[in-house]
C-alpha cells in the first residue's frame, strides 16, 4: 500500500495563471515590453523635435572649430581647434585632477585612519572632529570656500606674496619655478632607470636569499644608496647644469616657470581633503578589521615589531581596504566633475558645458561623457574583481 | 643536597617592591593617554600648540570680532571677524529665495507640518505609526505641493523659479530621502531576482547610473531631456532634477540594501518558504526587515551624501541654499571683507546640522534594532 505512494508525487495540479514559471514569462514579457515601448516613444519624440529643429545626430560635429579659450591646457590648444580637441583638453585636465588629488589623498587619508586610532587622546580626538566636519560638508562648498574665499582674495599681481622670490602666489593663482635641463641631464634619467632596474634585481636576489639561507640583507638601506648614488654620480661626471626658469613679473602677469591656476589649485585641495576623510575612515576600519589576536599570534611567532607590521597585519588589513578604497578613487574621479561649478576646464565644463551650449548637440555630447566616465567605472571594477580573486580569503 | 650548579640561590626575602603608580586620577591619564612616551609628548605638543593658533582664531572671527548689529558699514572696518548682519538682512532670500514675501506663510506652514509629523514617525515610541506614515507619505506631499505652488483655492501661483534659498535643498533632501528609498528597495530585489530579464535590466541600470556623476545626470535632464519630450511638453525643471537626484541615489540605495540583502543568511529565506509565504510576503515580513536593519549605516550614508549633493543643483541654475548664499553675496551694498565667508560659514552650520543629525540618527537606530544577533 505505501508502496503505491512512494513513487514520486506528480506537481500538484494548479490553475495555468498560478504557476510560478508561467507567471515568470509573463512579468519578463511586460517588462521588456514596457522598456521597448519607452525607448520607442522617446526615440520618436527625439526625431520628431530634432527634424522641427532641422538638425541631425552624428559626431561629424566634432570637427567643427570650437572657437573659444580655454584657461588651462595639457595639450596645445587654440581658438582654431575644433570640439574633438576640447574633449581631449577635457580629458587629460579630469585625469590629471584626479591623479594629483588620488595621490594626495591617500597620504592624508592613510595619516588620518591611522591618527583616528593613536594612543595619543589629542590627536585621536583632532582627527575625529576633523573627519566628523568635514565629511558633513558638501563638496560643492568646499570648493566654494577654497576659490571665492581664500585663493580669489589673494592679493593682486603686483602685490604677490612671494616665498623667497621664488614663489610668487597671487590672484591667478600660484607661480612655482621650472627646471630647465640640458642636453646632459638625459644621462642622470638613464643612471635612475638603471638603478631603479639594479633596485628589483636586488629585491628578487634578497628574497630569495632568505627563503633559502634564512639570512637577511638591508634592502632597504641599499636600494636608496643605490637610488642616490647612481644618478648622482652621473650628474657630477657628466657636469649636468639643471637651471631654474624663476617667475618674473612682466607687464600685467608673471612669466616664465610653471602657473598653477586657482581653479585647478581649489579643486585640488577640495578634492584631497574632502575624500581623505573617507579614505581615513576606510583605513581605519580596515586596521580594527583584524583582530588582535593576529597580532599576539605573531608576537608569539618571534616576528619583530616592524614583521609583525608587514607580513600579518597590513595584508590583513588591506583586504579589506582595498575594495573600498577604489571606489573611492573612483568617486573622487567623478567628483571632479564639480570643477564646472569653479570654471575649471574639466571634461564636464569645456566640454558638457560649453561646448555643449554652442554647438548644441545634446544627445552626442552627453553621451559621449557620460561613455568616459562608464569606461572609468568598468576599468575600475574590472582591475579590482581581478585583485578580488588574487586576494580573496581562501576558505576550505 | 646541594646542586653546586646553581651560581645564585636567594636566601632571604627580597625587598619590597613599590606599590604600583597611581591607576586613576587626572595625572595617571594624562600621562597614558598625552605623554606616554617621547614621540607621544611631541606629538601632543605640537598638536596643542596648533589648537591654541587655531581655536582662538575661530572664536575671534565667529564671535569675537564679529558684526551682529549695525550696518554693511560697520563690516568694513579693519580685522573684522564673521559680518553676520549681513546673512540677518538677507535671512528671507537665503530661507526663501525668490518667493513672494507676502505668501511666506505657505512654506512656513508647509515646513511645521513637515516636522510635526516627521518627529513622530522618526521616534520609535511614538503610537499611530501607520496612520502617521500614510498621512507623511502620501497625503502630505500632495498637500504641500498645492500650498507651495498655489493655483487653486484662491492661493496665488507661484512658479517653481521663484522657489529658491533653504527650502529648494530641504524639499530636494526630502523628496530624495523618500523616493529614493523605495527605488533602491526595487531595484535591489531585482538584482536579486530568479528571473533573468528582471535581473539583467536592474543590473544595467543600477550601474549605468551609478558609473556617471552626479552632475552629468542632472546636466542630461536639464539639456537633454527636453529633447526627448513630444513637442509642447515642457517639464518643470525643479521636477525634473528632483527625479534626477532621487532616481541617481535610487541605484545607490540598491547597491546598499543590496548588502543587507546578501548578508541574510540563506535559512531565513528557506524558512519564509516552507511557512508557505508567498514572495512578496517572505520578503516584506521576513527578509527585508532584517536586511535593512542590517544596513543602516549604508543607509543613512546614502542619504548623508545625498542632503551634501542636492547642493550640486545650483550647477544647473536651481536657487537652493548655497546658490543663494552665492548670489545674496553679489549683491554691491554688502561689498565687505568678509561677507562671502560669512556665507559659507552659514551654509557650513545649516549642512552640518542637517548632516549631523542624520548620523547620529543612525546611530540610535543601530542600537535601538540590534537585538543581539550582531556577531
Amino acid at each position: 500500500m505505501a508502496a503505491e505512494n512512494a513513487g514520486r508525487l506528480a506537481p500538484p495540479r494548479t490553475f495555468f495563471l498560478n504557476d510560478p514559471v508561467i507567471r515568470g514569462y509573463f512579468y519578463q514579457g511586460l517588462l521588456i515590453a514596457i522598456v521597448l515601448g519607452l525607448f520607442f516613444w522617446l526615440g520618436a519624440n527625439a526625431i520628431q523635435n530634432l527634424t522641427a529643429q532641422g538638425k541631425s545626430l552624428g559626431f561629424e560635429f566634432l570637427k567643427n572649430t570650437a572657437g573659444f579659450d580655454v584657461s588651462f591646457s595639457l595639450i596645445p590648444y587654440d581658438r582654431a581647434s575644433s570640439y574633438l580637441d576640447v574633449f581631449y583638453v577635457g580629458l587629460l585636465n579630469t585625469l590629471l585632477v584626479s591623479l594629483i588629488s588620488i595621490f594626495l589623498a591617500t597620504i592624508l587619508g592613510f595619516f588620518l585612519g591611522i591618527a583616528r586610532l593613536s594612543t595619543n587622546w589629542l590627536v585621536a580626538k583632532v582627527a575625529a572632529v576633523y573627519v566628523e566636519v568635514t565629511r558633513n560638508i558638501p563638496l560643492l562648498l568646499q570648493l566654494f570656500i577654497w576659490y571665492f574665499a581664500v585663493l580669489k582674495v589673494m592679493p593682486a599681481v603686483k602685490q604677490s606674496h612671494s616665498l623667497g622670490d621664488v614663489i610668487f602666489i597671487n590672484q591667478r593663482g600660484v607661480f612655482i619655478p621650472s627646471p630647465i635641463f640640458d642636453d646632459k641631464f638625459v644621462w642622470v634619467l638613464v643612471a635612475l632607470v638603471l638603478a631603479i632596474v639594479a633596485v628589483a634585481m636586488l629585491v628578487v636576489w634578497a628574497r630569495r636569499r632568505l627563503a633559502a639561507t634564512g639570512q637577511r640583507f638591508p634592502v632597504f638601506l641599499t636600494s636608496v644608496a643605490i637610488l642616490v648614488i647612481l644618478p648622482g654620480a652621473v650628474w657630477l661626471l657628466s657636469g649636468t647644469n639643471v637651471g631654474l626658469d624663476i617667475p618674473k613679473l612682466g607687464g600685467f602677469n608673471f612669466k616664465g616657470g610653471i602657473d598653477l591656476p586657482p581653479e585647478l589649485l581649489a579643486l585640488i585641495f577640495g578634492l584631497t581633503i574632502y575624500t581623505a576623510t573617507f579614505i581615513g575612515e576606510i583605513v581605519r576600519s580596515g586596521i580594527q578589521a583584524v583582530s588582535k589576536g593576529q597580532t599576539e599570534a605573531a608576537a608569539a611567532l618571534g616576528l619583530k615589531e616592524n614583521d609583525r607590521l608587514r607580513l600579518v597585519i597590513v595584508p590583513q588589513a588591506m583586504r579589506v581596504i582595498i575594495p573600498p578604497l577604489t571606489s573611492e578613487y573612483l568617486s573622487l574621479t567623478k567628483n571632479s566633475s564639480l570643477g564646472a561649478a569653479i570654471a575649471f576646464p574639466e571634461l564636464v565644463s569645456i566640454f558638457e558645458g560649453t561646448a555643449l551650449n554652442q554647438a548644441g548637440r545634446a544627445i552626442e555630447i552627453v553621451g559621449m561623457t557620460m561613455a568616459v566616465y562608464l569606461t572609468f567605472s568598468l576599468l575600475t571594477s574590472l582591475i579590482m574583481n581581478i585583485y578580488n580573486s588574487r586576494v580573496a580569503l581562501v576558505e576550505r | 643536597m646541594t646542586d653546586s650548579s646553581y651560581a645564585f640561590v636567594q636566601t632571604e626575602t627580597a625587598e619590597r617592591l613599590p606599590p604600583p603608580g597611581r591607576t586613576t586620577g587626572v595625572i595617571f591619564w594624562l600621562r597614558n593617554n598625552l605623554f606616554s612616551s617621547l614621540s607621544n609628548t611631541i606629538l601632543t605638543i605640537v598638536v596643542g600648540l596648533f589648537l591654541l593658533w587655531l581655536v582662538p582664531l575661530l572664536y575671534q572671527f565667529l564671535i569675537g570680532h564679529a558684526v551682529f548689529s549695525g550696518t554693511a558699514d560697520d563690516c568694513r572696518v579693519a580685522d573684522v571677524g564673521a559680518c553676520w548682519i549681513f546673512i540677518a538682512n538677507r535671512i528671507n532670500f537665503i530661507t526663501y529665495g525668490f518667493y513672494p514675501q507676502t505668501e511666506y506663510w505657505r512654506p512656513n506652514v508647509v515646513f511645521w507640518v513637515g516636522l510635526v509629523l516627521v518627529v513622530p514617525l522618526v521616534w520609535s515610541k511614538a503610537p499611530f505609526k501607520i496612520a502617521n506614515a500614510a498621512l507623511f507619505f502620501i497625503l502630505y506631499p500632495i498637500a504641500a505641493f498645492v500650498l507651495l505652488s498655489g493655483g487653486v483655492f484662491g492661493l496665488e501661483q507661484i512658479p517653481t523659479e521663484k522657489w529658491g534659498g533653504l527650502m529648494v535643498t530641504l524639499i530636494l533632501s526630502v523628496v530624495g530621502v523618500v523616493g529614493s528609498f523605495p527605488i533602491g528597495v526595487v531595484l535591489a530585489l531585482g538584482r536579486r531576482s530568479n528571473l533573468p530579464i528582471v535581473k539583467t535590466f536592474s543590473i544595467l541600470f543600477i550601474e549605468l547610473w551609478r558609473a556617471v556623476p552626479l552632475i552629468t545626470v542632472l546636466f542630461m535632464v536639464s539639456v537633454m531631456l527636453p529633447l526627448f519630450m513630444p513637442e509642447g511638453v515642457t517639464i518643470d525643471k525643479l521636477l525634473r532634477a528632483l527625479v534626477g537626484v532621487t532616481v541617481f541615489y535610487g541605484a545607490y540605495m540598491a547597491e546598499v540594501v543590496r548588502g543587507g540583502l546578501q548578508a541574510l543568511p540563506r535559512g531565513q529565506y528557506e524558512a519564509a518558504s516552507a511557512l508557505g509565504l508567498n514572495y512578496w510576503k517572505s520578503m516584506t515580513f521576513i527578509i527585508l526587515p532584517q536586511a535593512l536593519k542590517y544596513v543602516i549605516p549604508g543607509i543613512v550614508g546614502t542619504l548623508i551624501s545625498l542632503v551634501k549633493d542636492t547642493s550640486l543643483v545650483s550647477i544647473i541654475g536651481i536657487f537652493d541654499l548655497l546658490n543663494a548664499i552665492q548670489s545674496a553675496g553679489s549683491d554691491s551694498a554688502w561689498s565687505t571683507p568678509t561677507k562671502s565667508i560669512t556665507g559659507y560659514a552659514f551654509a557650513i552650520g545649516i549642512f552640518f546640522v542637517l548632516c549631523f543629525s542624520l548620523s547620529r540618527y543612525s546611530v540610535y537606530m543601530e542600537n535601538r534594532l540590534n537585538t543581539g544577533h550582531k556577531r
